[in-house]
């Protein structure tokens, strides 16, 4: 009896030899190599990095691996890692008007300079599975544009900010925070906001924005544009005093113009709603653009009536690694305070029929 | 795991030392609960990573660790905790609570009396005691800033009038040095006495919602209760089956399908102590 309770260091052992040994499957088949998920399974990859703040494709894919395709579970293992790495600098903010364009769509007009890059998406794809695949035969080459892209290519925003028509985000020149630094309090700013929207679940950015667009805080949004490529990151070391570029990374941005019809102190114009993201992940840009508009309700004087624009509800519930171990330690024992439950029920079921003992005899 | 490629104790210094300011400022201000920056763990969030954080900034390498759940050395997660911090702090482990320096529990506190010295680390889910009579986080700070508890004597109050009797039976508030009401953590109501002016360091993480809270040595913490309704600490009337503890928390072991029952102490070692020493049920 004893022993049937209690967990035990061999069972414990034993179990993560099970689990290794259905990570690995049959054995007759090869093991999936790290490189393949890395360049097959790239937008598993790019949620990875995005879910667990780091961008390093080998190491999302190493835990893409280990968690079998489980990829909350790879971005929670991935943090794991992350939050034992030195910091010794900041970058310098990315420019995305300096991207190298992969893709970038404007929803808002029909034309603009640099033109609508399609690029690769799956948004034109029927979704019939593609039985070729099954014999892993090779897909034609893809064609090349017969020029290059322009160089320039303006944010389709850049033009409404022109005319005043759009919010500017001015840099208040603070050093923004950092969400793994400090911890999250409410009232947060914008930045902490985004910061904790970036790393976000998918599935919660997207139904929270979802749930705006269904009257659940309405924003009027509109897709000015998603732009998806590489974009240098920068440092400035200490010892040389200027910029040098350490590396690319790919991003995709999303910003939505939402209609606003201005306040005491603001003239009617368009907000904006931000999104941007590790790798090429539309869905989860355009999810955390309109979160982040809904959010901003109280800065613009709205009333705060949906879930989306509730800052302490999107925020504390949006982390995933947080919200699947809180969900999942329920698995462990509580057998004391289920003990001490039980004693309470069974006390209060006694007090209540001998109430109605008395009750009974009195009115007898 | 690759220990060498981590610092002692797994958190790098700059955290534990960041953890260890917010700890001073939690036994500054009993009960207070203090924000930290809680890190990534590699466990799950929920299941101690916020002991596991005050345990690794707090931790020596002299110190001598005991981890338990519901009680016990065995249950897996104080196995697995256990297992971390031999990993990655080579301390020395022990199932006895005397000899420990250092005590993570889930849920408990141990039977044998505490020491000057011995420090407690709690694992919380949810350091808020007001988070069930009001949601948001920001409105407690208030309501704990100006000492409004109110609300929450309004709900002892509505259980008297409604089950005759306060319906809490684990997590049970308790005042804190006359100031700050505080959540103990999911022990049963049966502990909170375990507390009041104990020896012992009492530290408290909740890693998922970036809190730290402590009770000094020698501090009141007294259970909220009513002049008329006093606070009554429960446990089953019975006997531990094993080493014959009337005075322990007993677990309730299930026997067959027909409701057949034993009791056992909760605290193992407690209980195999006592069976060392010759007692049987």
């Amino acid at each position: 009896m004893y022993v049937a309770v209690k967990g035990g260091e061999a069972a414990i052992e034993a179990s993560r030899a099970l689990l290794a040994a259905s990570r690995r499957g049959d054995r007759t088949l090869p093991q999936i190599e790290v490189a393949q998920i890395e360049q097959q399974l790239g937008l598993a990859v790019d949620r990875v990095m995005g879910e667990a703040s780091l961008y390093d494709r080998e190491l999302a894919a190493l835990a893409i691996k280990q968690a079998q395709g489980d990829l909350q579970e790879a971005a929670f293992l991935l943090r794991a890692f992350r939050t034992t790495l030195p910091r010794f600098g900041a970058s310098l903010p990315i420019d995305t008007a300096r991207m190298t364009i992969a893709r970038r769509i404007s929803a808002i007009y029909k034309d603009l300079p640099g033109g609508q890059v399609l690029g690769p998406t799956v948004d034109y794809t029927h979704r019939l599975l593609d039985f070729s695949l099954i014999t892993n035969e090779e897909p034609p080459c893809a064609p090349s544009a017969e020029a290059p892209l322009d160089a320039d290519m303006p944010r389709a925003t850049a033009a409404l900010e022109a005319e005043g028509l759009l919010t500017s985000e001015p840099d208040d020149g603070r050093t923004p925070p950092d969400l793994t630094r400090e911890p999250l309090m409410f009232p947060a700013s914008r930045a902490v906001r985004l910061q904790a929207l970036a790393r976000g679940d998918e599935g919660f950015l997207l139904a929270m924005g979802y749930s705006t667009q269904r009257g659940y805080g309405s924003t009027h949004p509109f897709a000015a544009e998603i732009r998806y490529g590489t974009v240098a990151v920068e440092i400035v070391p200490e010892e040389l005093g200027f910029p040098i570029e350490i590396g690319d990374i790919t991003v995709t941005e999303c910003q939505m113009v939402n209609q606003f019809k201005g306040s005491k102190t603001e003239p009617p114009q368009f907000t904006r709603g931000y999104g941007l993201v590790f790798g090429h992940a539309e869905r989860r840009a355009m999810g955390m653009a309109l979160v982040d508009r809904a959010l901003q309700a109280r800065e613009l004087g709205e009333d705060v009536v949906a879930p989306a624009q509730d800052e302490e509800f999107v925020l504390s519930h949006a982390d995933h690694v947080e919200a699947s171990g809180f969900v999942q330690h329920l698995k462990l024992p509580h057998y004391v305070d289920f003990q001490s439950e039980l004693e309470l029920i069974r006390s209060l079921r006694a007090e209540a029929a001998a109430r109605a003992e008395t009750a009974l005899k009195a009115a007898e | 795991m690759n220990t060498t490629s981590y610092t002692f104790a797994y958190l790098d210094e700059q955290t534990k030392r960041e953890i260890r300011r917010a700890l001073l400022k939690a036994l500054a201000i009993p009960g207070h609960q203090v924000p930290f920056a809680s890190r990534e763990m590699p466990l799950a969030r929920g299941w101690g990573t916020g002991g596991m954080q005050v345990t690794a900034a707090v931790i020596g390498r002299n110190d001598v660790l005991k981890v338990i759940d519901q009680g016990a050395d065995d249950t897996t997660n104080a196995v697995s905790i256990r297992q971390f911090f031999s990993r990655v702090a080579g301390v020395r482990t022990t199932t006895r609570t005397e000899e420990a320096t250092l005590i993570q529990t889930r849920h408990r506190i141990p039977e044998t009396p505490l020491r000057p010295g011995q420090i407690m680390v709690y694992q919380v889910p949810q350091p808020e005691p007001l988070w069930r009579l009001e949601p948001s986080r920001a409105e407690t700070r208030r309501l704990h800033a100006l000492a409004e508890y109110g609300i929450m004597h309004v709900k002892l109050y509505e259980d008297i009038a409604q089950h005759g009797r306060i319906t809490l039976a684990y997590d049970y508030p308790v005042l804190v040095h006359g100031r700050y009401v505080m959540a103990p953590s999911p022990i049963p109501a049966f502990d909170n006495p375990k507390l009041h002016r104990s020896p012992a360091i009492h530290l408290f993480g909740a890693g998922r919602e970036k809190r730290i809270y402590a009770v000094p040595p020698y501090t009141d913490v007294i259970s909220l209760a009513f002049e008329d309704h006093p606070f009554r600490p429960w446990k089953a009337e019975a006997a531990c089956a094993l080493c014959g503890s009337t005075e322990s928390y007993l677990d309730e072991i299930l026997i067959d399908d027909r409701g057949t029952r034993r009791y056992i102490c909760s605290d193992t070692d407690w209980c195999e102590r006592r069976r060392t020493r010759g007692k049987t049920a």
